[in-house]
C-alpha cells in the first residue's frame, strides 16, 4: 500500500463515521453549525496525528514495545488524554467561543472510539511515518463527514451557514425563494438523528449499486 | 428537596443523557437490539456510572484542588475509569457469580462509554455538590436505561418491518431515534409547565 492509498483509505473505503460507525456522539452533538465542526476537525486532527505517531514510536521499538505490550491499553490512553489536555487547554487560551460550545465533548475526545481503534489497529503494527499518515487520513475523513452532516443541518435549521466566527453564509433567499421557513428541528437533537440516517442511508443506496455493477462486471469477463 | 426533585426530572426527561446530550450513542445504537441486552447495559450502566462518578468528585475536590491540579483533569478521570470498571469486574466475579453473569460481558465495553466520563465531568463543570451529584448520576442513569429499553423494543418489532434495503439496521434505527427524541424533548415542555 502506497502513502497515497494510505491516506485516502480513510477518507472513502473505510471513513471513520460513514463506514465504520465510529465517533457518533461528537458527530451528533456538535453538528449544530458549521463553525463548531470545523474546531472539532481541527481538535481531532491534531490529537489523532500525535497519538498515532507517539504509539507507533513507542511501539516501534522492540526492547520498549516488549515492557509495554501487556499494559498497552492504559498506555494509549495516556498518550491520548495528555493530547487532549493539550488542545483543550490552546483552545480554552486562544478560541474562548470554539471551547464554549464544544463544551464538555473536547474532554470526552479521549472516549471517541475512532482515536483508540486506530492506535491498537493501525499504530502499534506501523511505522510511525506511516501511522501519521493513516491518523491524518481518518481525522480527515472524521472531519469531513461531521462537517457534510453540520452543513446540512445548519443550512436547513437556520438557512444560514457559520465557517468561522463572523465569516457567515446567509442562503435563506433559497428557502424565500421556496416560500418555507427554515425547519427549526434539524438544529434540535431530533435533527441530528435524522440527517445522519438519512446520509447513512445514500451511502448504503449507493455501495449496494456499486456492488451490484461489480458483480455484474464480473460475470461478464467470467 | 424541591430542587433536588427539578434536578432527578431533568436529569430523567429534559436532558436525557442519549436523547439531547448524546452521550452513550455507540451502546445505544449497539447494545440495542434485544431486550435483555439492553437492559444488562442499563444496569451495568448504572452500577459502573454511580461508583465513578463518586470516585471521580471525591478525588477532583479533595485532591486535585487542593493541589492545584485540576488541569489533570481528563487524564486522571479516565485512569480511574479505566481502573475501576476492572476492579468491579474482578470483585463481581469473585463476590457475586450471577450478577457478574448478567453484566459481565457489558462492563468492557463500558469504559469507552462516553457517558460515563461525560457525566463526570459534567458533575464537576455544574458544580454539584455531593448529594446533588449522587441524585443527578442515578437518574441520567435510570434515563439511559429507559431509553435504551424503550429503543430495544422498537429495534424487535422494527425487525418485521418492511423497510426499503438502504434505510435496513443504522440508518433507520437512527430515524426512529429521531422520533423518540421529538417525544422526548416535548415531555420537557410538559414536566416545565407542571413544576
Amino acid at each position: 500500500m502506497n502513502k497515497k492509498d494510505n491516506f485516502l483509505k480513510g477518507i472513502f473505503r473505510e471513513n471513520p463515521l460513514f463506514v465504520a460507525l465510529l465517533g457518533m456522539c461528537p458527530s451528533l452533538a456538535v453538528t449544530t453549525t458549521l463553525e463548531n465542526a470545523i474546531g472539532m476537525t481541527i481538535a481531532v486532527i491534531f490529537v489523532l496525528v500525535l497519538s498515532n505517531f507517539i504509539v507507533s514510536l513507542i511501539m516501534s521499538q522492540p526492547k520498549l514495545a516488549k515492557l509495554v505490550r501487556p499494559v498497552r491499553i492504559p498506555v494509549y490512553i495516556v498518550v491520548i488524554a495528555t493530547l487532549v489536555t493539550l488542545v483543550e487547554m490552546l483552545m480554552h487560551a486562544y478560541l474562548i467561543g470554539l471551547y464554549k460550545s464544544l463544551g464538555i465533548f473536547i474532554p470526552l475526545i479521549v472516549v471517541n472510539c475512532i482515536i483508540l481503534g486506530r492506535a491498537e489497529a493501525f499504530a502499534s503494527e506501523n511505522k510511525p511515518v506511516d501511522s501519521l499518515i493513516d491518523g491524518f487520513g481518518m481525522a480527515v475523513g472524521f472531519g469531513l463527514a461531521i462537517i457534510i452532516v453540520s452543513v446540512f443541518r445548519e443550512f436547513l435549521g437556520t438557512g444560514l451557514l457559520t465557517i468561522w466566527k463572523d465569516l457567515q453564509v446567509d442562503l435563506n433567499f433559497i428557502f424565500d425563494f421556496l416560500r418555507i421557513q427554515p425547519l427549526a428541528m434539524f438544529t434540535q437533537p431530533a435533527g441530528a438523528f435524522i440527517t445522519l440516517g438519512f446520509i447513512l442511508a445514500v451511502i448504503a443506496a449507493i455501495t449496494a449499486k456499486r456492488q451490484a455493477k461489480q458483480a455484474k462486471e464480473v460475470k461478464a469477463n467470467g | 428537596m424541591d430542587n433536588l426533585i427539578a434536578l432527578a426530572f431533568s436529569a430523567f426527561i429534559i436532558q436525557n443523557i442519549i436523547l439531547t446530550q448524546f452521550l452513550g450513542i455507540c451502546p445505544f445504537i449497539g447494545v440495542s437490539t434485544k431486550r435483555s441486552s439492553a437492559l444488562g447495559m442499563g444496569f451495568a450502566v448504572i452500577f459502573v456510572m454511580l461508583i465513578s462518578s463518586s470516585v471521580t468528585w471525591v478525588l477532583y475536590r479533595y485532591v486535585l484542588e487542593y493541589f492545584n491540579i485540576t488541569y489533570m483533569r481528563t487524564i486522571v478521570f479516565i485512569l480511574v475509569i479505566a481502573a475501576l470498571v476492572q476492579m468491579v469486574e474482578t470483585f463481581l466475579k469473585k463476590v457475586s457469580p450471577s450478577l457478574y453473569k448478567a453484566l459481565g460481558i457489558y462492563l468492557p465495553l463500558i469504559t469507552t462509554n462516553c457517558a460515563i466520563l461525560g457525566v463526570a465531568v459534567l458533575n464537576i463543570s455544574n458544580e454539584h455538590n455531593f448529594i446533588e451529584m449522587l441524585v443527578y448520576t442515578t437518574f441520567i442513569g435510570l434515563g439511559f436505561l429507559f431509553v435504551i429499553y424503550i429503543f430495544s423494543m422498537m429495534r424487535e418489532k422494527l425487525d418485521y418491518a418492511p423497510v426499503p434495503k438502504a434505510f435496513k439496521g443504522a440508518p433507520i434505527a437512527l430515524i426512529v431515534a429521531a422520533i423518540l427524541a421529538i417525544i422526548f424533548t416535548r415531555f420537557g415542555g410538559l414536566i416545565e409547565w407542571i413544576l
